[in-house]
């Protein structure tokens, strides 16, 4: 029900206008709280201070399937109701996905060269997140080539829903084949097995991250509102220019 | 709180720098795109109400 009424773009950009101060006051609280948690945590004994590097790596790739999930389920509505607000939910997530999951490579990269002693492996979980980025890279390609904005909005959502297969692949990736990867630590039916003080500044940077791609997707789903409002405009305004 | 990250320094601090660049750029360009795209929706319907003002005046 609140979702078919916040489906109509103006009401969502009039609703949501005034909550998006607050959720980036928000994010900059808890960057700035996870960023004192990561640096005053004790190293690990084995680790050292790489460990650090967990408390920003860890958050990005959960970022990096959530906001495809978001992106796919968007999609997925987009393309049965062919709501505008849909694809416009969807395409304002995929570079905030894209630069999620190059952050999650980047720094696992970064993180696995002292501690494996090699920048990369091609092994199920490090494989299978290179293939999520280029799902990113190709659904952003492609909303661009197409002109015909719901051409665009049928194709891309198509290819963000062959995309949803990779996120078990990407998930259970470490139980299914041999990898260098650690297995799941802190989402486990019996409970998380990393300590109290390594898990608190890696559950902060992980809200901060959240709260920070609330925001950027509030504003740039505002943003396609309003590029799509400024391109009827001129498409109206070019037919009757075109018409007189 | 501890800022010496000995030997691994680099591993660290880079992991931190390209996050920090990366998160500042993408706010950065999206901010500006908001900003940019408001400010020409809002000229193109002033131009459009002057339009409209000038055809009900004549």
């Amino acid at each position: 029900m609140i979702i078919s009424w916040l489906a109509n773009p103006d009401r969502f950009s009039k609703v949501f206008a005034p909550v998006r101060p607050w959720v980036a006051g928000l994010s900059l609280v808890l960057f700035a709280w996870g960023l004192y948690l990561c640096f005053a945590s004790p190293e690990d004994y084995q680790q050292g201070d790489t460990v650090r590097i967990m408390y920003i790596h860890v958050p990005a790739a959960w970022m990096a399937l959530f906001t495809y999930l978001v992106m796919g389920v968007a999609s997925f509505f987009g393309l049965i109701f062919r709501h505008a607000l849909a694809d416009a939910a969807a395409k304002a997530a995929a570079p905030i996905g894209a630069v999620f999951t190059a952050l999650a490579l980047i720094t696992g990269s970064l993180w696995g060269k002292p501690m494996w002693g090699t920048w990369w492996e091609w092994d199920g979980r490090m494989t299978s997140v290179l293939v999520l980025f280029l799902f990113y890279i190709g659904y952003i390609a492609l909303h661009a080539s197409i002109e015909d904005e719901q051409r665009a909005a049928k194709s891309t959502a198509i290819l963000a829903l062959i995309g949803l297969i990779n996120l078990p692949i990407i998930k259970f990736s470490v139980d299914w084949w041999n990898t260098l990867h650690q297995g799941a630590s802190v989402f486990r039916p019996d409970g998380p097995t990393v300590a109290p003080s390594m898990l608190w500044p890696l559950l902060v940077m992980a809200l901060a991250y959240k709260a920070l791609f609330v925001w950027l997707w509030l504003i740039r789903i505002d943003t396609e509102i309003l590029s799509r409002k400024y391109n009827g405009l001129r498409a109206r305004l070019g037919f009757r220019e075109g018409g007189a | 709180m501890d800022l010496d990250m000995g030997k691994y320094a680099f591993f660290v601090w880079g992991s931190y720098g390209v996050t920090a660049l990366a998160l500042l750029s993408l706010t950065v360009l999206s901010v500006r795109a908001h900003r940019d795209r408001a400010a020409k929706l809002k000229a193109l319907q002033e131009t459009l109400a002057a339009e409209k003002a000038q055809k009900v005046d004549a």
